[in-house]
């Protein structure tokens, strides 16, 4: 356990020291790859100003209007599917067609029709978060074992209450699974929705910042990005243990 | 239709058939043939079969989880699915791994639409009948196999059905968790006095347990016979396995037996493709449980 920490510590440390050194001592050009130190500096010089909340805060409103889209049509489109086959076998053809098309590729259709504000680059967002959770939302329904659908149904159980009280609780670690990996994706596009016609958020910081030569401001903003999606990632699972704390309990 | 209340069977079956369709070109299967028992009120009758014979889907058509042809008739009424007249055990348990052993016991009374404080309170006294009363806020990942099958009755007594159906209920319980359980469910049945149902492919726990045993045969299920169990009581009092009438008894159903287990793996070997019958998936029971909603 130590040991394993001991060796995360020590890796992590290695990758910050040669991200200091190389640059440093002019192996790699310090103009393109600003040193680590420079970077945290920056960073802070950023969060201090303020500057890093504004864009912050532009950018998770667009990952929650999107991803919320995606949960708020996701798992009920979902549920459905893994729970009527003919209703899976109707909508199945459009979906796998839908699913292959690139967010990115559908950016100008969107900028098209909702313009190139807010609206677009939540849709780009909904877009891409949608399939992780629909997929993952339909695997955890059909995974759900037939013989508790079968103790409740014994006990009177009917169409909504055996959706509520056992398809919904029983395939809820699967959907779970599902948006923190459709956030995932969510932090991908966004980048890309906000170094289009983009005037805030930390995608823009990125791009702008290159653009303009700041680039110790952009590399801030790149791990900025980063620590942001590990945050997000980490409320996830936490509010995923909160909801599925029965799954923790075995092994105590 | 005229039968005074007090003789009238606490489960009529009469004249079951179930057949299961073959898979495209695959023969049908009929898993019970014409099958006719009844069960008097208040009694432990065992269904004793060879594995596959049909005897667990008998007990889900009484359940009303299986559709079949012919009637069953449970205190006077057609089942036309399930109800909470009827509690079911299942072999796996089949409790609830997101709710705590006493919202697992609770269920049924959710269904039946109880308060609360009164579902807690009856929930309670179930597990303080089963002894797990210190267990009630741990999860079933958290039991062990027997102490689940001990929630899985007290969910199936807290809702108070009429009658029990257990579905090979310890088949998959070690032999001395076993025998602890199969005393308890003697004991509950002495106290609340229910008509229970068991199905088992085991002789002994027939024999220790039923006052009548119900024989069925290999596929195609049918009643081949009903045998009284006469045994001194109570039978958990005392080693009631050792006595010349439980070995009598046991006997009397080995011979029985050992024709269909024969007939049974023959079939199974001869044909393997129809051994199992199909596997009833989450959809399967979905559109049941939709066609039935007016029920």
């Amino acid at each position: 356990m130590t040991r394993t920490l001991l060796t995360r510590v020590a890796l992590a440390a290695l990758i910050v020291a040669a991200w200091e050194l190389l640059p440093r001592s002019g192996v790699v050009n310090p103009v393109f790859l600003t040193p680590a130190s420079e970077v945290a500096r920056t960073i802070w010089e950023l969060f201090t100003s303020g500057e890093l909340a504004v864009h912050a805060r532009v950018s998770l409103v667009r990952i929650l209007e999107g991803l919320g889209l995606a949960i708020v049509l996701g798992v009920p489109l979902g549920l459905g599917m893994g729970a009527f086959r003919g209703f899976e076998r109707a909508v199945d053809a459009p979906l796998q067609a839908g699913r292959q098309i690139s967010a990115i590729a559908l950016f100008p259709v969107f900028i098209l029709f909702f313009g190139i504000g807010e609206l677009s680059k939540v849709m780009i967002i909904f877009w891409a978060s949608l399939w992780p959770v629909l997929l993952s939302t339909v695997a955890g329904v059909k995974g759900v074992d037939p013989v508790l659908v079968r103790s409740a149904r014994s006990m009177g159980a009917r169409r909504g209450t055996l959706f509520r009280k056992v398809i919904l609780p029983a395939a809820a670690p699967s959907i779970f699974t599902g948006v923190r990996l459709g956030a995932a994706y969510a932090f991908m596009v966004l980048v890309a929705a906000e170094m289009i016609g983009a005037n805030a958020g930390l995608g823009f910081l990125v791009l702008n910042s290159q653009e303009v030569f700041a680039i110790p401001r952009m590399y801030a903003a790149i791990v900025a990005l980063a620590a942001f999606g590990l945050a997000v990632n980490a409320v996830l699972l936490a509010a995923e243990r909160r909801a599925t704390a029965w799954r923790e309990a075995a092994g105590t | 239709m005229t039968t005074p209340l007090s003789t009238r069977p606490a489960i009529r079956v009469a004249h079951v058939t179930k057949s299961y369709r073959g898979a495209g070109a695959a023969p049908g299967l009929l898993a019970l043939d014409d099958v006719s028992l009844d069960v008097r009120r208040g009694e432990l009758l065992a269904l004793l079969g060879p594995s596959g014979c049909g005897k667990s889907t008998l007990l889900h058509v009484i359940g009303g989880l299986v559709q079949a042809e012919g009637q069953v008739v449970v205190n006077g009424a057609p089942v036309r699915g399930p109800g909470l007249d009827r509690g079911i055990v299942f072999q796996d348990y089949a409790l609830f791994p997101w709710r705590t052993v006493l919202a697992n016991v609770a269920f049924g009374l959710e269904m039946k639409g109880l308060p609360a404080p009164e579902r807690s309170r009856i929930a309670r006294e179930q597990l303080r009948l089963v002894g797990l009363s210190a267990f009630e806020d741990r999860y079933p990942s958290q039991l062990s196999g027997g102490m689940k099958q001990r929630v899985a009755l007290a969910r199936a007594l807290a809702f108070d059905p009429d009658v029990l159906l257990m579905d090979e209920p310890f088949a998959a319980l070690d032999a001395q968790t076993r025998e602890l359980l199969q005393i308890e469910l003697l004991r509950v049945w002495e106290r609340t006095g229910k008509t229970i149902v068991f199905v088992t492919h085991s002789i002994d726990e027939a024999v220790f347990l039923a006052q009548r045993v119900a024989v069925i045969t290999a596929r195609p299920g049918r009643v081949k016979e009903v045998l009284d169990v006469e045994l001194p009581s109570p039978r958990h009092a005392r080693d009631v396995r050792s006595t010349p009438e439980f070995t009598a008894c046991r006997h009397a159903l080995w011979e029985l037996l050992s024709e269909e287990v024969t007939r049974a793996s023959g079939e199974a070997s001869a044909a393997p493709a129809v051994a199992t019958p199909p596997r009833r998936g989450l959809l399967g029971a979905f559109a049941r449980a939709f066609s039935r909603r007016a029920a």
